[in-house]
């Protein structure tokens, strides 16, 4: 599993604000154009111009790949869901209704990040049909609709109402998708039923299924699962990254200036030390 | 080298291995033999890029102690991060301070952050009896030195070994080294109040409340 290490994306640090803006704008090279989406979501640059061009990126018609999708309004969107600006929501929710999966995808990611409740019954409308409708299309890898993004963004936005959509695809036959709705469940009901569910997956035959379920323990901060996630037959990058969010949720409510530990955060703590 | 018939049949089964789950088993097996044999195999599993083996493999090069490291320093891979990781990670558990140089170049230069993570928590690690007192009074504050620099890496994961590796690097001073224990306290207060991350924080309170 690659490492997000920034050194290995090359030269990333070398390209300016404006130098970024400018390669965004430009339309003859697609290549830096692409790049220049991404630079701008990694390095936070949400500057109005940065948004603005962005948000038109977003619109692009010209950067075509072979299979028809759009590379540069999938990136584009990644980087809008980074910047944390609430203009960003009304177009990704158009997204949500394009022909390419993967900006739907995206585009469902961005709004889980960026947090605003309003988009809330756009994602509800991709889960229409449930899981009888949620079939693999033919000759892809992926589903009709990207699930695993809509879902887990309904959890962490809180959708409450959405309750009974997302629980029936704890059944579903991709493993991926019956986490996320384990996950979103979890977030949306409290109840550990759920957490448990994520805790068995960590036990699993396959790597990338165990990597899925550590991730997704640490984004709900499932505080019985910090031994079964130390552990996972998995790297130990991961496993940490897992317990930081079991650690910051056993920290929820805690201020800075008093920050007092109590036994369960020291627990997470020690068994992060044991993975260094 | 001779090798115990014993120790052999535990080393194929680590080759021929066909499995992660039947990799993980054969490197469990040949770990528990404790066998000087046993260490160009348990390297060679490092990288595979299978995580369960490489930390059996890792937990049995540190049972070997001493032994292991004149292999670990010559085998540690350039050109596969995963597996340098792996090798700074049983170097930093046996703390042998002839891995002195390399854990000080790999906590602070290296591009891999699992490597520099590795590599501070050993910095906390080493066992200074096996030094010299004046050879271990100099590498002390070289240690010191690197450790404070990787407090201001850039991954926060990092900086929360190099709070670890200053933890433990304290406690082996015992009494000793009060100029040094100064500046450990000094960057732990620092931390507290300036870190952006909240487990790198909450780690420092926990260092500080057995300081």
């Amino acid at each position: 599993m690659e490492e997000l290490d920034p050194h290995i994306e090359g030269n990333g640090n070398s390209l300016t604000v404006e130098e970024a803006i400018a390669n965004l704008q430009q339309k003859e090279d697609l290549g830096q154009r692409y790049y220049a989406a991404w630079w701008l979501g990694r390095f936070r640059v949400n500057s109005p111009e940065a948004i603005e061009a962005l948000l038109e990126a977003l619109e692009d018609e010209e950067d075509r790949a072979p299979d028809g999708g759009y590379p540069l309004r999938r990136n584009a969107a990644r980087a809008l869901g980074k910047l944390g600006e609430r203009r960003a929501v009304p177009p990704l929710m158009r997204c949500l209704q394009f022909p390419d999966f993967y900006v739907r995808e995206a585009a469902a990611q961005a709004l889980e990040m960026l947090g605003d409740k309003s988009c809330i019954p756009a994602l509800r409308c991709l889960l229409a049909g449930g899981v009888a409708a949620a079939t693999q299309v033919p000759g892809k890898p992926h589903l009709v609709q990207p699930y695993e993004a809509v879902i887990e963004a309904l959890g962490t936005l809180g959708a409450k109402g959405a309750i009974e959509e997302i629980e029936p695809f704890l059944e579903h036959s991709f493993p991926k998708v019956q986490y996320a709705a384990a996950r979103a469940m979890y977030q949306l009901t409290g109840n550990g039923v759920y957490g448990e569910i994520l805790v068995r997956a960590l036990g699993g035959e396959e790597l990338h299924l165990r990597r899925s379920a550590l991730i997704d323990l640490g984004a709900i901060g499932y505080l019985p699962a910090a031994e079964a996630i130390a552990e996972t037959l998995a790297e130990n990058s991961l496993k940490l990254i897992s317990l930081k969010g079991l650690l910051e949720s056993s920290l929820e409510g805690n201020c800075n200036e008093t920050l007092t530990l109590l036994p369960e955060s020291k627990n997470i703590l020690k068994l992060m030390d044991s993975l260094l | 080298m001779i090798v115990a018939d014993s120790t052999q049949k535990l080393i194929e089964a680590v080759e021929k291995a066909d499995s992660a789950e039947g990799l993980l088993d054969a490197v469990e097996a040949l770990s528990a033999a404790r066998d000087e044999a046993a260490i160009p195999t348990l390297i060679e599993v490092l990288r595979f890029n299978n995580p369960g083996a490489a930390v059996a493999a890792v937990e049995g090069l540190i049972d070997l102690q001493e032994v292991a490291v004149p292999h670990l320093l010559q085998q540690i891979d350039d050109y596969n991060y995963g597996a340098r990781a792996w090798a700074i990670r049983a170097l930093a558990g046996i703390g042998d301070p002839a891995a002195l140089d390399i854990l000080l170049k790999a906590a602070s230069t290296d591009f891999s952050l699992s490597v520099r993570r590795a590599a501070a928590r050993g910095l906390g690690n080493i066992r200074w009896l096996l030094l010299d007192s004046q050879k271990a009074f100099l590498a002390q504050s070289e240690v010191l030195d690197t450790l404070l620099l990787v407090c201001q890496d850039g991954e926060w994961v990092v900086r929360y070994a190099a709070v670890v590796g200053l933890e433990s690097l304290a406690n082996t001073f015992a009494d000793s080294r009060f100029d040094l224990m100064d500046k450990i306290l000094q960057q732990c207060q620092e931390m507290l109040q300036g870190d952006p991350e909240l487990v790198v924080r909450a780690r420092i309170k926990m260092a500080l409340e057995q300081l």
